[in-house]
């Protein structure tokens, strides 16, 4: 079999990395809008919002 | 297997076979409670950090189930229903199984931690300890009664969803784990009633099994009724409310009923009709289990709007 075929494997192997690149860039998502939730709802001075206080 | 033969035979893994090593079915339900528990506690969560909440709940699940399947390949192996999971199918080798199990549970209690709070994080880390070393690997050999105790790991998302919102546990949290805990028993004995052999052949310690099949029947009765005072008072507390008490009323009226006519009927009625009692209870115990935690949200939207809830 001539080596530049496309064999069923590389489908199965792209289906595999191409999820796995869609759930890393999730992961960077939800990172960095945890980030955005948690700084926008500190107080001036950086600290956590007191409990029960509305944010 | 080596890995070429595993390649040539159009073996190797594919990434629906690591979503089905999460056991996605399973992972619905601890979804469903979870999002229940965080929504019904009395502390407002921020939606973002609630659906990350969810999310990394519903991973740690999935890591438990992973972790599941590497320790029961050789049971799966023997049994119809799971011969064709990942691992003992050959897809992902064992070792797979295992570090990719051991990388979820620690990501998604890490995660829920730094989303929500450390008690909560913890307590995924305890599920997932529970779930892995109490039952897979200890109880769920070794004893009948496996699926009481081991159903407590499956009880434990609405407390963590709870814990998610408020930092703590509270007596209502507790109701919500109690419910799921007593439901877990029958849910898993009808099951094992009609799927026969499979349990024996695997040597996995079975109530119908060690103490016969007459007896599963009777502990399904029982298990229905001790599972209607804690539906009652879970409607009672102050996450319950009307719709609560009503669905608590007609769907433990159905539960027993079903325990019932699961008493009745004996091994020669029951396989002339194919077991159709017991997939019936089987299927309205997952319908329960939906519909009691649906109604504690809708007291909950209800009371927004002043009605619901008491």
């Amino acid at each position: 079999m001539a080596i530049h075929r496309e064999h069923e494997l590389h489908q199965r192997r792209f289906g595999r990395n191409a999820g796995l690149g869609i759930v890393l860039l999730a992961f960077v998502v939800i990172v960095f809008g945890l980030t955005i939730v948690k700084v926008s709802r500190q107080d001036e001075h950086g600290n956590p919002p007191v409990a029960g206080a509305s944010p | 297997m080596t890995d070429t033969s595993a390649i040539e035979h159009g073996q190797e893994a594919g990434f629906g076979d690591f979503v089905q090593l999460l056991k996605p079915r399973v992972m619905s339900l601890v979804v469903f409670t979870a999002l229940v528990g965080l929504i019904v506690a009395p502390v407002p969560v921020h939606p973002f950090v609630g659906f990350t909440a969810i999310l990394f709940i519903a991973l740690g699940g999935g890591a438990s189930g992973a972790l599941n399947m590497w320790y029961d390949a050789d049971i799966d192996r023997v049994m119809k229903r799971t011969r064709n999971r990942p691992v003992p199918a050959g897809r992902i080798g064992a070792g797979e199984a295992l570090g990719f199990g051991l990388a979820l549970s620690l990501i998604s209690c890490l995660m829920l931690g730094l989303a929500a709070n450390w008690f909560a994080g913890a307590f995924l880390a305890f599920t997932i300890f529970f779930y892995v070393v109490i039952y897979t690997m200890w109880l769920k050999r070794t004893t009948p009664q496996n699926i009481v105790i081991g159903g407590a790991a499956g009880a434990f998302p609405p407390m963590i969803g709870w814990a998610v919102a408020t930092g703590g546990i509270s007596i209502e949290s507790v109701l919500m784990f109690a419910l799921i805990f007593m439901w877990t028993p029958p849910h898993f004995w009808a099951l094992a009633l009609f799927m026969k052999d499979d349990y024996s052949n695997a040597g996995v310690p079975m109530l119908t099994v060690t103490h016969g099949r007459k007896s599963a029947r009777k502990h399904i009765l029982v298990y229905a009724l001790l599972l209607a005072p804690v539906a009652f008072a879970l409607a009672l507390s102050s996450i319950g409310g009307p719709v609560t008490l009503a669905a608590a009323v007609i769907l433990n009226a159905l539960f027993i009923r079903g325990g019932w006519q699961i008493l009745k009927r004996d091994e020669a009625a029951a396989e002339a009709d194919k077991y159709r009692t017991e997939k019936a209870f089987f299927r309205f115990s997952l319908a329960y289990l939906f519909l009691h935690f649906g109604a504690l949200l809708a007291d909950k939207s209800l009371s927004a709007f002043g009605m619901g809830g008491w």
